[in-house]
């Protein structure tokens, strides 16, 4: 469903993909695990159009995403939803025009419908009744839960995860991948995940890839990774901080 | 991105609640500030055309040099540089932020896309609100420069106001308003694309804000002096 081939992108010189291949099938969440920086979240924003490939190509169902006009990658950004790092809530509506915001400018549905949507989408991720609060008035971990219900509002087929986990407590944390789980389960939605806490990797994931250097240097099962001997995998699913990666 | 602005002008009508909305933001809001401005700016024309007139020109004249003065060049120039400073600096800072926080790329990826959603709305509203905020400051300069006339210069208000008529022509009402309209439209698009350029955290929603100010108020005294060579003829 998703095909990356070849993808590279560099910063001025510094190369943060470098001759990247991923393929995602229909209904499987990939994550992505790597280090601070390594470049997670410039393939996920590839992966949406967002930004451009200096090489390489990213195709999803046959359609390749630079060969596409502006009006037919909105098209298929429609069948997307994305939980960005920081929610990226819009700090000017509530909760609920910020879940209802796709539905009422892409779509032809009445406001009671986006209603009726809207509320269904928050009680999903356990935030009802509290569409009329402002996003500021929002713990970290209910802005993540209410970005989880925005980026499920349009039924995606697929649905991107940038560190979904960040910043929050281990048990708020626990919470979300329990939410993630669910919303596979419950949307059959085809997934990428971009994470380095590999307790929520394992628990969310069906494949883990690990992005080093621009490269991916290992893709495989979850059980693959956990009894994989590939020191620079084993020394991050550690933590370690004596091996071949060295501490920031 | 004025290309692309210029794809999306054709479906305003369907963006009208969020025109309406940077209308009430820009134009309504900017109404206070633009009314002590306007009176200040009023009473020292006034003030400074009589100090220039004594013993040369007859004071019969003091109307017509203030209401020139306002018309053609104060109020929209002075007008359209409070604006850059309040609007100009917001919506830099707004937008600014939206981009740093990844709002922007949310709207993208929601398939909206934020040239019509964000800048439209803000473009339009300029090139609309400010020719009426210029038509305020003009009749609130003339009644602060009508109220020096009659109190400190001591000139019968029928006198000042007869000046102001008697060379007042239309045209240089539509001058200025064509003028303020550009205005409104270097303010908003100059603030938009600096918010849609920001990098780098507070720091760079700073610099934004900065430089949507500095290039609007550059390019404002520049447009007034171009429009001024194309329109009035010497």
């Amino acid at each position: 469903m998703i095909e990356i081939h070849g993808l590279t992108k560099s910063f001025e010189r510094r190369v943060v993909l470098d001759r990247v291949d991923l393929d995602i099938a229909q209904g499987e969440t990939l994550v992505v695990i790597g280090r601070s920086g390594c470049g997670k979240s410039v393939l996920l924003k590839h992966v949406l159009g967002l930004m451009e490939p200096d090489a390489g190509s990213v195709t999803i169902d046959g359609k390749r995403l630079d060969q596409l006009d502006r009006a037919q990658l909105y098209q298929l950004r429609m069948r997307c939803g994305v939980l960005f790092q920081g929610g990226a809530l819009f700090d000017s509506m509530t909760v609920a025009e910020n879940v209802g915001l796709g539905l009422s400018e892409n779509t032809t549905k009445s406001k009671s419908e986006i209603s009726d949507i809207v509320a269904e989408r928050l009680a999903w991720v356990g935030l009802e009744g509290i569409g009329h609060r402002s996003t500021s008035e929002l713990s970290g971990g209910m802005r993540k839960r209410a970005a989880l219900a925005r980026a499920i509002a349009m039924d995606p087929e697929i649905v991107l995860y940038d560190e979904p986990t960040t910043g929050l407590d281990p048990i708020t944390a626990e919470g979300i991948n329990d939410l993630i789980v669910n919303l596979r389960e419950r949307l059959k939605v085809t997934a990428i995940a971009v994470t380095h806490d590999m307790n929520s990797a394992f628990k969310i994931g069906d494949r883990i890839a690990m992005l080093h250097n621009g490269q991916i240097i290992f893709d495989g099962s979850v059980d693959q990774a956990r009894t994989s001997t590939d020191p620079i995998l084993q020394q991050f699913i550690v933590g370690a901080t004596t091996g071949p990666l060295e501490p920031l | 991105m004025v290309w692309r602005l210029l794809g999306v002008l054709p479906q305003f009508l369907s963006s009208i609640r969020l025109v309406v909305y940077q209308m009430l933001t820009m134009g309504v809001r900017s109404l206070p500030l633009i009314i002590l401005t306007s009176v200040f700016t009023g009473a020292v024309s006034a003030w400074q055309a009589a100090y220039q007139f004594q013993n040369f020109v007859p004071m019969r004249y003091l109307g017509t040099a203030v209401g020139k003065a306002v018309v053609i060049e104060l109020a929209p120039v002075l007008t359209a540089l409070v604006v850059a400073g309040r609007v100009g600096a917001s919506i830099a800072a707004e937008l600014g932020t939206m981009r740093v926080t990844e709002q922007i790329d949310a709207l993208e990826v929601m398939g909206i896309d934020p040239v019509r959603y964000l800048v439209m709305p803000r473009v339009v509203s300029g090139a609309v609100m400010l020719p009426v905020l210029v038509l305020f400051s003009d009749f609130i300069a003339i009644m602060g420069a009508l109220v020096v006339a009659v109190v400190m210069v001591h000139l019968p208000a029928t006198t000042f106001l007869n000046g102001v008529k008697l060379f007042f022509h239309m045209s240089d009402m539509y001058a200025g308003l064509f003028k303020a309209a550009i205005f409104g439209i270097i303010i908003s698009l100059i603030g938009c694309y600096q918010g849609f350029q920001t990098r780098g955290g507070a720091e760079g929603v700073g610099r934004s804000t900065t430089g949507a100010v500095v290039i609007a108020s550059v390019l404002i005294l520049i447009s007034d002096y171009l429009i001024a060579t194309a329109l009035f003829r010497v």
